[in-house]
């Protein structure tokens, strides 16, 4: 038995034995041809056959998965009907060169092109000219088409990749999981199986080389961990979890569409946390309201220099548009001493948590932070952006960010370069100092959001990282509550919104604290959207009020984790 | 030789689903039909150039048309351009 970690592909837990789906092309003999008239007759019927069994499974896939799934393979006709693909092709047929390796060289000419492009969508279309390639390959030596639709009730899915023409044929009852080699959130198996509902562990390192046809696998598809050869022990765990999981799913599912509100009818905002820009499709499918925080800090991890202007400014304007009018708050550069980005200049420090980051850093390269800045003010032309900056401990701080901005804006407004004048900047509320001076800070910026993880680090003093202290790190310390509340309190006062976007959010202990505080804005990670919102919609303002109130008079963590663990519905 | 500078509305840009659409139409004419993209000259007649081709929202383009029909061809890319896809 061994657990391998890969990419939650799509939520949900399931077990059952490995069907292998290889994407080997078949064996053929390359050789010269002399009668090219003929094996283009050979490569036309392929093209034919290609085109009519493309034309079946779109028909078949419509009643099944519905017809918005069905563009991709749309595309794989349009493709192979293109004429200068078809050109690449005879071109090499004409030369001596027999269809099967003239195939396999016309594709693999686009699968390069379309793989050397930074465009994710572009990237994309590779794989479907390897699909294409590969079923071009096995009607022109007769193998046999691999046939998913036929594998038996309880399979798990392995794959180095699944194609668009072989996840077309997925029967859903059938297929407890899927395991692939490669892949990532936005591929096609990923977004196909999570609109089949099936659970996928994607990219997983030698998955080809360690599993073996029949092998018993177990996936957590939530939090993207397949066991491969499971014991009898993990397979009954896996199955508790799966049919909780679904239960809890069913019960959800009635949140969907529904208006975030108390049980007395207050409304709140319950928006989603996320990474990456292709992630605010998870939102949106999640029924998250808009974005509480977007990180920025992946356009600067994932590089080996500075990401230019344009290249951040296509990020933030995509999660934008993909967000329609919903709000979408944006948090500038977060990093520090606790990475060390040599392009940056950024070295190890004794004490990163206290050192050179976040807004110190980024107001000491305003060069570096007018490139940011400038493309989320580009990309706000395209969408409803807010703009928040991390780990502000004094005034002066935002004051001189809010003086960077509206630098900027004069220049983009001399230029006639587009952008949302009314755009807000806000302060996101992470140290001990920024709570005690919260009133003062109210005055400056347009809204407030807790980051709880740093705000209970900061206000303990504890490195959660430190096992030997780490018992400190709760954020039912009475210390932590009260700052909290007079965070929340400030931000009422001065007619602010406030917000929340730490794990705290989600925690149902501490939904009732935060409600009868007066918190704004929930924002969570996607998938625990539904979950907050039915539990904000399970207290009354009044009972929530009384829930805190005793809390408030309790001195220990303990004795408030305790009461609100009785407490909590 | 016709042709018109154009900035490309469509969200997604020219990718499969837009792609398809304006080969489909363009291929319909006698002319050719090339789109003028940074420093690339794009086949409109072929989808797979014009995935390629990276044309993104925001891109001016440049459609040059030749032929008999030329005049008709530019006609309909631009007004596929700009107002269709």
């Amino acid at each position: 038995m061994e657990a391998l970690k890969g990419i939650a592909g799509s939520e949900g837990y399931g077990t059952g034995r490995a069907v292998i789906i290889s994407n080997d092309i078949p064996d053929y003999e390359d050789r010269k041809i002399t009668d090219a008239a003929a094996e283009k007759d050979r490569l036309q019927k392929a093209f034919d056959g290609f085109l009519r069994k493309t034309a079946d499974m779109i028909e078949e896939m419509k009643d099944r998965v519905g017809e918005s799934n069905t563009a991709i393979l749309e595309g794989h006709i349009m493709m192979l009907n293109d004429p200068y693909m078809q050109e690449e092709i005879m071109n090499r047929i004409d030369e001596g060169i027999c269809a099967e390796t003239a195939v396999k060289e016309a594709c693999d000419t686009f699968i390069q092109i379309f793989s050397q492009t930074d465009d994710e969508l572009i990237r994309q279309r590779a794989t479907d000219v390897g699909d294409i390639k590969l079923r071009l390959l096995r009607l022109l030596t007769g193998t046999e088409d691999i046939n998913i639709s036929d594998v038996p009730k309880g399979t798990i899915l392995v794959a180095e990749d699944l194609t668009p023409s072989m996840t077309s044929g997925i029967v859903k009852d059938n297929v407890a999981g899927i395991v692939t080699g490669m892949g990532g959130v936005t591929s096609h198996s990923a977004i196909l199986s999570r609109a089949l509902e099936i659970p996928a562990v994607l990219s997983v390192k030698d998955v080809m080389k360690k599993v073996k046809n029949g092998m018993i696998i177990a996936i957590d598809g939530s939090s993207g961990i397949a066991v491969i050869d499971a014991d009898e022990n993990t397979v009954a765990e896996y199955e508790e979890k799966r049919s909780s999981h679904l239960k809890n799913k069913e019960a959800l599912r009635e949140y969907i569409g529904k208006a975030t509100r108390t049980a007395d009818g207050i409304p709140v905002e319950l928006f989603g946390n996320i990474g990456r820009p292709e992630e605010a499709e998870k939102v949106l499918e999640c029924d998250g309201e808009g974005i509480g925080l977007f990180r920025t800090e992946f356009l600067f991890m994932d590089s080996d220099s500075l990401p230019d202007e344009e290249k951040q400014f296509e990020a933030y304007k995509t999660a934008a548009q993909t967000m329609g009018d919903r709000e979408i708050i944006i948090r500038t550069l977060d990093i520090g001493g606790d990475k060390e980005i040599p392009y940056m200049g950024l070295s190890r420090e004794d004490n990163p948590f206290l050192g050179y980051r976040a807004v110190r850093y980024c107001l000491d390269h305003k060069d570096i932070y007018s490139v940011q800045l400038r493309a989320i003010l580009r990309a706000s032309a395209y969408g409803h952006i807010k703009i928040m900056v991390p780990l502000v401990t004094c005034v002066e701080e935002i004051r001189s960010v809010r003086r960077l901005i509206e630098d900027i804006k004069a220049e983009l407004d001399s230029k006639g370069i587009a952008y949302d004048k009314g755009i807000e900047t806000g302060v996101m509320i992470e140290t001990p100092s920024a709570s005690e001076i919260a009133d003062l800070l109210a005055k400056e910026a347009d809204f407030f959001s807790i980051g709880t993880n740093d705000l209970t680090q900061y206000t303990m003093a504890v490195d959660r990282g430190n096992p030997k202290v780490s018992y400190l790190y709760s954020v039912y310390q009475p210390s932590v509550i009260r700052s909290l509340k007079r965070i929340i309190n400030a931000a009422d006062k001065a007619g602010i919104k406030v917000g929340m976007c730490g794990e705290a959010a989600a925690d149902a202990l501490l939904t009732p604290l935060l409600i009868a505080f007066g918190l704004n804005e929930f924002s969570v990670s996607p998938v625990s959207i539904l979950k907050t919102r039915k539990n904000i919609g399970s207290w009354t303002k009044a009972e929530a009020v009384k829930v805190a109130e005793s809390v408030l008079l309790m001195d220990t963590a303990e004795k408030i984790e305790d009461f609100l663990k009785k407490h909590v519905k | 030789m016709v042709s018109k500078r154009v900035t490309v509305k469509n969200e997604e840009g020219l990718h499969m689903r837009p792609a398809g659409l304006v080969t489909r139409e363009m291929t319909k004419f006698q002319s050719t039909v090339y789109f003028i993209f940074e420093d690339k000259k794009i086949n409109a007649k072929s989808v797979m150039n014009l995935i390629a081709g990276g044309i993104k929202c925001g891109s001016e383009i440049t459609i040059e048309c030749e032929g008999e029909d030329e005049n008709e061809a530019l006609e309909r890319a631009v007004n596929m351009i700009e107002k269709e896809l």
